[in-house]
């Protein structure tokens, strides 16, 4: 039925014997080939472990992660790699502070060992709205907008067909964070890409996303449409609770 | 509250009052503007200072406090807290309204604590900062504040270091340092922004039901416009050292600079459905 992600059974533990800490309980998802799938939770739900079990920085996990038909294991060809791209929250620390705006695009490009890269890097900036004067810049010459468009142009230069993204507005003001969103929103119907979404904001995977499962202390409580979420039409009690507190704060009534 | 009195005498005067404020940071660069002629007042009311980074939203806060850096020149025709000027107040002075009479709660609680001490000895030490009391009644009075502050078996958390709280845990601590002395003003810069959204609520209905049960004026810095329309009495919103708009916290709706229309159509929303987002187009003359 085409679908690009499957997940299933997923575990997820830190620490060794009565120490082990089970951060991602039992977990099972599908992501449809052009899906915008969210993932939100609060801090310490495993939301951002998923991502980075399936993206590959996890060797410790049971269960099997499919990519478009291939088991996905712990050791990957390199190919494999190219097919799963990640962007995270902190454009700051994402970045190799000493290296030139060109230089981040163009590795994953040397070490695919792809031709005319020049080229590539050029369509690139166009495409994520980067000026080309930027080019040999380096981060700490940009602005927290402009940063992350570098960190997703890095991501998407390979072609891949999965991109996660880790809260990747949370670290910008509002105003960039809609810029960046219609950007992600772009790319998504241009170059026919699957997303994984990771954020707190209901709001913002509201927007981004058709799906969303709410984690909870490393299970997934529900998978609900964004449909529903707007609706307030949630079957667990802590979905619930996780969508009165995005609702416009309200003062208590006042004691004089 | 045996101070009451003291303080509706005062009512009549503004607690606080700044007129045309700039405060400038010499840096190895040049200098910077980080407050261009900023200018208001403050009662008995919770007034929320809103903008995006850079807008200088929080030096105002620290400039308040005079907490701003030695590399700030600060410049003011007026400064007031209380009838007093703080800009010419020596700095003896000045430390019997920092921390006592003006207190501020910042945005991450683990930068905040100190590592090393107990969380009860922290707290005693703020109370016997600002009065004659001894060892055993301060740390009796710390563990009564925590409590105030909701915490759940507060002898045990007095005898904690910082680590061993929590994100929510460590936000009530700095709350209930900062009221042990009974302050005037509060100033709250971004409280609850390295928090979860459900801690957010709690410290937000906690601050909230502190400051009216105290009344204290609360100065709330925040780049969330619509938590501080639903928080406030009164907004400012800066953008770029300037303040561009003031108005009615339950009119903010009706809010007319473009710089806050902008703002708050930029910004996704759980009721309506839309294609794209609208994107904020800057104004140079915003800047004038």
């Amino acid at each position: 039925m085409g679908a690009m992600i499957e997940i299933d059974r997923l575990n997820v533990s830190f620490g060794d014997g009565s120490q082990a800490m089970r951060v991602v309980d039992d977990v099972s998802f599908r992501v449809a080939k052009g899906e915008c799938f969210g993932i939100v939770g609060e801090s310490g739900s495993g939301k951002s472990t998923i991502l980075r079990t399936i993206m590959g920085l996890n060797s410790n996990f049971t269960g099997r992660i499919v990519i478009d038909g291939q088991p996905f294991e712990t050791r990957r060809a390199r190919e494999q790699y190219r097919h799963i791209q990640m962007v995270f929250q902190d454009p700051y620390s994402a970045l190799h502070p000493r290296r030139t705006v060109d230089w981040s695009i163009n590795e994953p490009l040397l070490i695919q060992g792809y031709p005319d890269r020049d080229r590539l890097v050029v369509e690139m900036l166009e495409s994520v709205g980067l000026s080309p004067a930027l080019r040999y810049r380096f981060p700490h010459q940009l602005s927290g907008g402009q940063r992350q468009r570098v960190a997703i142009a890095r991501a998407i230069i390979l072609n891949p067909a999965v991109l996660l993204l880790d809260e990747p507005t949370s670290a910008l003001d509002l105003s960039v964070q809609a810029e960046v969103l219609n950007l992600l929103d772009g790319l998504r119907r241009a170059f026919g890409l699957t997303y994984v979404f990771v954020s707190h904001e209901l709001a913002v995977v509201a927007h981004m996303c058709d799906r969303l499962a709410v984690m909870k202390q490393g299970v997934v409580v529900e998978i609900l449409s964004a449909e529903q979420l707007r609706r307030g039409d949630a079957a667990q009690e802590y979905t619930r609770e996780l969508i009165a507190a995005s609702l416009p704060y309200r003062r208590e009534a006042l004691a004089g | 509250m045996s101070s009451t009195p003291a303080r509706t005498e005062q009512a009549e005067l503004p607690l606080l009052d700044v007129r045309n404020l700039f405060v400038d940071f010499r840096t190895t660069t040049g200098t910077v503007g980080a407050l261009r002629d900023v200018s208001f007042t403050l009662g008995r009311e919770r007034l929320g200072i809103v903008g995006e980074s850079g807008s200088g939203k929080s030096t105002v806060g620290r400039t308040l406090l005079r907490i701003h850096g030695k590399n700030g020149i600060v410049r003011a025709r007026r400064l007031q807290f209380a009838g007093r000027d703080l800009l010419g107040l020596p700095e003896r002075e000045m430390r019997e309204i920092r921390g006592r009479r003006m207190t501020m709660v910042m945005q991450d609680p683990r930068y905040c604590l100190n590592p090393v001490l107990k969380v009860g000895n922290q707290l005693a030490e703020a109370c016997r900062a600002h009065s004659t009391m001894g060892k055993a009644e301060a740390w009796q009075k710390a563990v009564d504040m925590l409590d105030i502050v909701q915490i759940r078996n507060p002898a045990r958390v007095a005898e904690y270091y910082p680590h061993e709280l929590s994100g929510g845990m460590g936000q009530r601590v700095m709350i209930a340092m900062m009221l042990i002395p009974n302050p005037d003003l509060l100033i709250a810069d971004e409280p609850t922004s390295a928090l979860d959204v459900t801690v957010q609520r709690q410290i937000l209905h906690l601050l909230d039901r502190l400051v009216a049960q105290r009344r204290m004026s609360l100065v709330f810095i925040s780049h969330d416009l619509n938590l501080v329309s639903g928080f406030c009495d009164r907004i400012l919103i800066m953008y770029r050292g300037r303040i561009v708009e003031s108005c009615a916290a339950d009119q903010l709706h009706a809010a007319r600079h473009p710089y806050t229309r902008g703002l708050l159509d930029c910004a996704p929303s759980m009721d309506r459905k839309v294609d794209r987002l609208n994107v904020l187009v800057r104004d140079p003359a915003w800047e004038q």
